[in-house]
C-alpha cells in the first residue's frame, strides 16, 4: 500500500501525471470505490486489496477525466490489456497514460504501450484455471439446458445498462440500443428484448473483451453475462487467433478485412 | 384507525391460505438462489426472513418495467388502434419493509398529480400492503433521515413487528388492512399492552441528515458545480440506482413497430442516462454526468418535496447497494447537508 501511495505521490508532485485513478475505501469493509487522486493528500487514501476488481481503465475515456490532464491508472493484467486494446482501437495515444501495475504488493510503473506489452508477455495469457473450468462446465451441458439457463438468467435483466457502463470497451458515444430509427434492439425488458440486447452486446465485444468481469460485477441482478463474453473470446481465439489486449498491433477479428479471408461470403 | 393485536407467526400459513381463497395474489420476499426477490411463495416457510433489504424494490407491482399502452395496425390508409384492457390483479404485498410501504405515497403523488394514471390507480386500488418492521439495518439504510423509521406505519395497511420468534404485533391501519385481517379474524388475539414492546425490538437507524430542513436550502447549492462534479466523478451513468429505487418513476415512451403494426410501450427510464435529456436537435441540456447527478439529488430532495409535498427518497439504501462504483446516496446527501453549517 505504501509503495503505491509513494509512487502516486511522486508522479503527482513531479508533474508526470495530473491524476492517479485508483481505489479507496468504500461504504462497507468489503467495498471499494474508484478514487481520483490529484494531490499528495489525495494519494494517502489510495488502497489496494482483494476486492479491488473494477476495471478503472473505463474512466480514461471520460471527458471529465481527460480534462484533468495526463492520468495514471492502477490495476492488474486485465486493466493493462484494456490499455492495449484502446491503443489498437485508436482511443488513447501512446505516452498519454501511465499504468501502475500491481502484483503481490509490488508496483510497476509502465509509461508506454511497449512497456505494457512486455510486462504482459511475461505473464500467463488466456483464461485462469477457474474460469476455464467454469466455461467447460457450461459447455458440457446440453444445448437445451444452456438455453434454459440463459433464458431464465436473462429474463431477470432490468435493462439498466450497468454492464455497458462498467465495461471499458463499451465506449460507443451512442449505443445501438439507443437508436430507434430504425429500432434495432427491442426496448422492453422482456425475455426477447433482453436476449437480443445481451447477445448484441456480447457479439460486439467478441475478440475485444479482455475478461475483466466488470460487467457481471456491475449487474444488480447478478447475471453472469461475462460468461457470454468469455465463450466468444475463446471462439475468436480459435477462429481468428485474436486474443485481445496483448499487443498494440493486434487486429481484432470483427473489423479486419483480408482478401484471403477463409470465409467466401466476405471475399 | 390503528388497532393492535397479536398474530402467531405459525398461523401465517392459514392467513395466506385465506387470502388465496379470497382471490388475492400474494407477493412476498422469497429466496431464489443467492437473492431475495418478490414472488408468490408456495408455502409460508418460503418467505425469506433475516435479510435487511431486497435488491429490487416492489414498485413493479404498480409500475412495471414496461407497460403496453396501445397496439396499432395500419391497413393502407386505415390505422386501427387498440387499447389493451387494464389488468389489475387483487394483490397482497406481504413482508415489505416500512420504507417500501412509504414509497407508494411518492409514486402516488407523481402518478396522480395532474391527470391520474389509469394503470397506476387501478393497480394501487387493488393492492394491500402488509409490511414487517425492521429489527436490523445496514450501513446503507437511512430511513430515519427522510421521515421514516424501522417501525413506521406510513403507507402500510397492516404493519407486523416481530416481538419474538413466535409472535408478531399486528397494527391494522386502514380499511384494506381490516379487510385482510377479517379474512381470518380468529388468528388475531388482543395485544394486551404488548404494543409498548414494539420500540424495543426495532433496529437503530442513525439519523444522517434532516431531509425536511435540507429541502429548504438545497436549491442554494444548485450552482456549486464543483461539488456536483466531485461527487459524480466516479458515476458511470447507468440506470442501476433508478431501476432498483422504489420511488424513481421516470419512464420513456417508445413505439416498437414491425412493418405495419406495433405497440406503444412505456419503459423505465433514468435521469442518469445521457439519452434522458438528449433533444432531437442534438442539444443536451444536461450534457455532463455531474448535471445528471445534481438532477437526481435535486429531484428527490428539493423538487418533489416542494411541488408534490412528498420526499423523493425513503432511505432504503438500494441505490447504494446496487451501484457498481459505490455511489452512496446517504453519504453524499449528508455531505451536502453539512455544507450549510
Amino acid at each position: 500500500m505504501e509503495l503505491l501511495r509513494d509512487k502516486a505521490k511522486s508522479l503527482l508532485t513531479g508533474g508526470a501525471v495530473q491524476v492517479v485513478i485508483g481505489y479507496a475505501a468504500g461504504s462497507a469493509t468489503d467495498r471499494f470505490r474508484p478514487h481520483f487522486a490529484r494531490s499528495a493528500d489525495d494519494a494517502d487514501r489510495l488502497i489496494f486489496g482483494e476486492g479491488c476488481r473494477q476495471n478503472l481503465a473505463v474512466y480514461l475515456l471520460k471527458p471529465e477525466v481527460r480534462a484533468m490532464g495526463k492520468a495514471a491508472v492502477v490495476g492488474g493484467p486485465t486493466t493493462l490489456r484494456t490499455l492495449l486494446q484502446y491503443a489498437v482501437e485508436n482511443q488513447i495515444a501512446d505516452g498519454l497514460v501511465v499504468a501502475l501495475a500491481l502484483e503481490d504488493g509490488r508496483v510497476e510503473e509502465l509509461t508506454s504501450f511497449a512497456a505494457v506489452e512486455e510486462y504482459l508477455a511475461q505473464r500467463p495469457h488466456g483464461l485462469s484455471d477457474g474460469d476455464r473450468a467454469e466455461l467447460e462446465q457450461h459447455a458440457a451441458r446440453s444445448q437445451k439446458d444452456r438455453w434454459a439457463y440463459w433464458s431464465a438468467e436473462l429474463a431477470r435483466c432490468i435493462r439498466c445498462y450497468a454492464c455497458r457502463a462498467a465495461c471499458p470497451l463499451c465506449y460507443c458515444e451512442q449505443c445501438i440500443t439507443e437508436n430507434n430509427q430504425p429500432q434495432w434492439v427491442p426496448v422492453a425488458s422482456d425475455a426477447f428484448g433482453n436476449l437480443e440486447w445481451n447477445v448484441v452486446r456480447a457479439m460486439h465485444l467478441a475478440g475485444r473483451c479482455v475478461n475483466c468481469g466488470s460487467c457481471a460485477a456491475a449487474c444488480p441482478e447478478n447475471i453472469r453475462i461475462d460468461l457470454l463474453n468469455q465463450v466468444l473470446a475463446q471462439e475468436a481465439m480459435t477462429q481468428f487467433g485474436a486474443e485481445a489486449g496483448y499487443s498494440v498491433r493486434k487486429e481484432y477479428a470483427l473489423s479486419v478485412f483480408k482478401p484471403d479471408d477463409k470465409e467466401t461470403f466476405i471475399r | 384507525m390503528s388497532e393492535s393485536s397479536i398474530l402467531q407467526r405459525a398461523s401465517l400459513g392459514a392467513w395466506l391460505e385465506a387470502m388465496g381463497r379470497a382471490g388475492q395474489r400474494v407477493l412476498a420476499p422469497v429466496r431464489e438462489a443467492d437473492r431475495v426477490v418478490f414472488a408468490t411463495p408456495s408455502a409460508p416457510d418460503q418467505i425469506a426472513t433475516g435479510f435487511v433489504q431486497t435488491p429490487a424494490s416492489a414498485k413493479a407491482v404498480v409500475f412495471p418495467p414496461y407497460d403496453e399502452m396501445l397496439r396499432f395496425r395500419a391497413n393502407g390508409e386505415d390505422v386501427h388502434v387498440e387499447e389493451p384492457s387494464i389488468a389489475a390483479e387483487p394483490t397482497v404485498l406481504f413482508g415489505v419493509r416500512p420504507c417500501d410501504a412509504a414509497s407508494f405515497a411518492t409514486l402516488r403523488a407523481v402518478f396522480t398529480w395532474d391527470s391520474p394514471d389509469a394503470w397506476f390507480e387501478a393497480r394501487m386500488a387493488s393492492l394491500t400492503v402488509i409490511s414487517v418492521s425492521c429489527t436490523q439495518c445496514d450501513e446503507y439504510c437511512f430511513c430515519t433521515s427522510v421521515g421514516g423509521g424501522p417501525g413506521s406505519t406510513q403507507g402500510s395497511d397492516i404493519l407486523l413487528t416481530p416481538l419474538d420468534d413466535r409472535r408478531w404485533l399486528a397494527e391494522v391501519l386502514t380499511e384494506k388492512g381490516q379487510a385482510a385481517a377479517a379474512l381470518a379474524p380468529q388468528l388475531f388475539a388482543p395485544a394486551n399492552g404488548e404494543a409498548a414492546n414494539k420500540e424495543k425490538v426495532l433496529a437503530h437507524v442513525p439519523v444522517r441528515f434532516e431531509a425536511k430542513e435540507f429541502a429548504q436550502w438545497l436549491p442554494s447549492l444548485f450552482d456549486r458545480t464543483d461539488v456536483w462534479k466531485e461527487q459524480s466523478l466516479r458515476c458511470l451513468g447507468c440506470g442501476a440506482c433508478a431501476f432498483v429505487c422504489p420511488t424513481c418513476s421516470c419512464f420513456d415512451i417508445q413505439d416498437e413497430r414491425v412493418r405495419d403494426q406495433g405497440t406503444r410501450l412505456r419503459c423505465w427510464d433514468s435521469c442518469g442516462f445521457r439519452l434522458f435529456t438528449l433533444h432531437a436537435s442534438g442539444h443536451n441540456p444536461r450534457h455532463v454526468q455531474s448535471e445528471r447527478w445534481r438532477q437526481r439529488v435535486m429531484h428527490k430532495f428539493s423538487y418533489q418535496p416542494e411541488r408534490l409535498g412528498v420526499t423523493g427518497c425513503v432511505g432504503c439504501g438500494r441505490c447504494s447497494r446496487a451501484c457498481p462504483v459505490d455511489m452512496n446516496l446517504g453519504e453524499h446527501v449528508r455531505m451536502l447537508s453539512e455544507m450549510s453549517v
